[in-house]
């Protein structure tokens, strides 16, 4: 029963998506007010139901239903029950019924809560909004049902990918998917303004909450997913710029272009055309990554179903709507006036460049993203590695950087040259110092990338404070602290990759039980190989004794077999100190008794993950500033009324 | 030029949704192939994986006489489905040697039992390290050796019923 409600939700949501469609299109059309009254109603009750289809699915998980196909391809009655709960969405089906659910949650949000919006805008994003999730109903509902029964029920599960057996990962992808769709929002509210060519600051300061929302979601999600790769994957590296990575690294790309633009667009009231461009493009990025993840068209590490029906139907809705929303865009685009002009040294052209070079980076990711697919167009067939995407995203990032710092410390719409210079000398005069110091202690001992990004990053990490800088710190305001503490985060990231980099020492050995590895000051006992059994897995476990100076910690470096289906998974053992993170990996026997140990010492490495969360914090920072800010404008507003 | 500029995006993103639904409709071409096809096989000892046959090692394989080499487990369920054929390639007068992968001998010899027993000797990789050489990313997986020991062709999953010609025809070229 509880599968046949699920999908009796579901068709009952996607019947409302289409009227509120019809409503929203109608009544605007005639300007009838009675039709528009039921759009509200409609967005919110298609959240609801969504969110009973979802529930549905959860419990179908958690009971171990093996009469539902989906549960039995992708659970097992033996599976810890968190893997269970996150094998609900750890799948195909069920990743597409948390779209829609996000969605549906999404729109009914927009609904109740926006209040920024002229009521005919408004009326116009719930009905794009409506649009675009017609489509993913009808994905779900016609090409991949996620409450077909099965008959006759087997007696158990097929399991789950062990390299989804991971609680960073139960959490990863919902966090993406939260981001991906925050930005349909965005998406739909730009096709509002377009329909109803009300593109303007109010329009701007609406949708922002939206975007900087997603995008904290995003970085979240981002930062969480490079940290499980990380460590799971026993690789040691922490970005791959493998075609997944860069799914949701693109819409990230795109959001934080947004996110700037319209900025100025709400404060400033320009970069009309340019702010609509990029909520488009935003959603776009997160529609290509799911298209490109979802329809197997490009060889990946992380191993989906390859599906062409599924990738066909995605691409399908791509082009209908990314096509239609930039149709849209060039018929009204001109109709739309330029807005406030300004002036060649001016924040908003710092935060022009900013978008230029976020764009830049977009675009040549993008290209190297689907490199392999344009050459296989032509009968070739190439692989484009990490050192392309490192040797041109490098230098745009640190140009970017620099961008970064100065943009604060220049005034909106006119300043002089010259004092934006002054007030960038404490940053560029510790930037000369670093470089000098770190000449001295490292040259021609790191490359030409790894120098100057820590160059940057110190230089960069004072600039960010910048803006604090004379101020009254207790009447500064929440959103002033989120930039800071996200701007700082950037320089904390830059300046752990870096690190990693320039200084990570790598040892692979074949020891045997007994041997003492020696490398960058850590000694490590190989005390014993042992087996053992986990839930659902049997590993080889090595006991070791890491120690640096004084007192040694015991590590256990696995190599874990899982039996349905058979993978081999290794289990880096991770020793975290404040100055880096020591990583070993257990590999294969080699002849004699001994084991392969990979082993990395990697100065300040954490310091990229821990930037990651302080650019999410400053992000969600930023917006409870900015709401609060709102709140408190209108309650004053209606104290002095009374 | 503005206006110019204005549709671009569009004509940028029809060209993307040309470029995807060309990816899309090709021909699947994704299987991974070895790239010792042509090449000697890589030298490996293995122990006997089953109580009735005798043990494998890389040697044994260079008979002057093209043989295949199977690479199968007792948990993998297309290895049960690919049974008939090998069978039927053994009445043939193949002889066909095995590799049994991530396996135990009692778990071997019961799969033998319910499945028949072509082969004329099998190996135990208890690591997968000798399928790693090999270059083969799963089982089954089935490699035509020449007479010389070199690697004459790459089965990748299991032979069905219709490929059986087309594995002969591969045995003769080896010759």
């Amino acid at each position: 029963m509880i599968a046949e409600t699920g999908l009796a939700a579901l068709w009952l949501a996607a019947a409302l998506a289409l009227l509120q469609l019809i409503l929203a299109f109608a009544g605007l059309k005639g300007g009838k007010t009675e039709l528009l009254a039921a759009v509200r109603p409609a967005a919110v009750a298609q959240g609801v139901l969504t969110a009973v289809a979802f529930a549905a699915l959860i419990t179908l998980f958690m009971r171990s239903d093996m009469s539902v196909l989906l549960v039995v391809t992708n659970s097992h009655s033996m599976k810890p029950w968190l893997y269970k709960f996150a094998g609900t969405w750890g799948n195909h089906e069920g990743s597409m019924l948390l779209w829609v659910t996000v969605m549906g949650v999404a729109g009914a949000a927009v609904a109740l809560f926006e209040r920024a919006l002229q009521r005919n805008a408004h009326m116009a994003t719930l009905g794009g909004q409506a649009a675009i999730s017609l489509g993913f109903y009808a994905f779900l509902l016609f090409s991949s049902n996620p409450f077909a029964r099965i008959d006759p029920a087997p007696a158990d599960g097929q399991g789950l990918n062990p390299l989804l057996q991971d609680p960073g990962l139960a959490f990863h992808p919902p966090t993406l998917y939260l981001g991906y769709v925050g930005l349909s929002v965005a998406f739909s509210f730009a096709i509002g303004a377009l329909l109803t060519r009300q593109v303007d600051a109010a329009f701007a300061r609406a949708m922002r909450p939206w975007v900087l929302g997603a995008w904290v979601l995003l970085t979240l999600g981002i930062t969480a997913g490079s940290y499980w790769a990380y460590y799971e994957l026993g690789w040691g590296g922490w970005w791959f710029w493998d075609p997944v990575e860069n799914a949701s690294l693109m819409p990230w790309l795109a959001a934080t272009a947004l996110l700037h633009s319209v900025t100025v667009l709400a404060t400033r009231d320009a970069l009309r055309a340019w702010t609509v461009m990029l909520a488009v493009v935003a959603f776009s990025m997160s529609m290509v990554g799911t298209f490109l993840v979802r329809s197997g068209i490009l060889t990946s590490v992380h191993a989906f179903a390859v599906d062409p029906t599924r990738g066909s139907f995605i691409l399908g809705l791509l082009a209908l709507y990314i096509g239609g929303a930039l149709a849209l865009f060039g018929w009204r685009i001109g109709s739309v006036r330029e807005g406030a002009p300004f002036e060649l040294v001016s924040r908003e052209t710092m935060l022009v460049i900013n978008n230029l070079l976020l764009t830049v980076i977009l675009g040549l990711v993008l290209i190297g993203t689907l490199y392999p697919l344009m050459t296989e167009a032509f009968g070739h067939k190439v692989s484009v590695g990490a050192p392309y995407f490192d040797r041109i995203a490098g230098p745009i990032a640190l140009a970017l950087m620099v961008a970064m710092a100065a943009g604060p410390l220049t005034r909106w719409r006119k300043d002089q040259a010259r004092a934006v210079c002054k007030r960038l000398s404490l940053p560029l005069i510790i930037a000369i110092l670093v470089s000098i110091s770190l000449s001295l202690f490292a040259w021609g001992r790191i490359g030409i990338l790894p120098f100057l990004g820590l160059v940057v990053a110190v230089a960069v990490g004072v600039g960010s404070l910048a803006p604090l800088w004379k101020r009254k710190l207790l009447r500064t305001p929440l959103f002033t602290y989120g930039m800071v503490i996200a701007h700082m985060g950037c320089a904390v990231s830059l300046a752990g990759m870096a690190c990693d980099s320039a200084f990570t020492v790598e040892k692979l050995v074949a020891a045997r039980p007994g041997d003492v590895i020696q490398t960058a000051g850590w000694s490590i006992r190989f005390r014993q190989i042992m087996p053992i059994a986990g839930d659902n897995w049997t590993a080889l476990q090595a006991d070791m004794d890491a120690s640096r100076g004084g007192s040694s910690v015991v590590i256990h470096p696995q190599s874990r077999f899982f039996a349905s289906p058979p993978t081999t998974t290794s289990e880096a053992a991770l020793l975290t100190r404040w100055d880096g993170q020591l990583y070993v990996v257990l590999g294969e026997e080699v002849e004699g008794g001994r084991w392969q140990l990979r082993i990395w010492w990697k100065p300040f490495v954490t310091l990229i993950w821990l930037g990651g969360v302080m650019i999410a914090l400053g992000g969600a920072l930023a917006l409870v500033g900015r709401e609060r800010r709102g709140w408190l404008m209108k309650w004053r507003a209606r104290e002095a009324l009374a | 030029m503005r206006k110019a500029l204005i549709w671009l995006p569009l004509v940028l993103c029809l060209a993307f949704v040309g470029l995807f639904a060309s990816g899309l409709f090709k021909p699947d071409d994704r299987v991974i192939h070895s790239r010792l096809v042509g090449q000697p096989l890589p030298a490996f000892t293995l122990p006997a994986a089953a109580s009735d046959r005798p043990a494998l090692a890389s040697a044994q394989l260079a008979t002057g006489k093209p043989r295949l080499l199977n690479i199968f487990a007792s948990w993998c369920v297309p290895c049960a489905a690919e049974a008939p054929q090998l069978d039927a390639l053994k009445q043939a007068g193949v002889e066909i040697d095995a590799i049994a992968i991530r396996d135990a001998r009692p778990d071997v010899d019961a799969f033998l039992k319910r499945n028949g027993n072509p082969y004329a000797r099998i190996g135990l990789d208890a690591r997968s390290s000798v399928q790693i050489a090999l270059g083969s990313s799963g089982v089954p997986e089935t490699f035509v050796i020449d007479g010389k020991g070199r690697i004459a062709y790459q089965h990748i999953g299991d032979i069905r019923a219709d490929d059986v010609p087309m594995i002969l025809d591969r045995l003769k070229d080896a010759q």
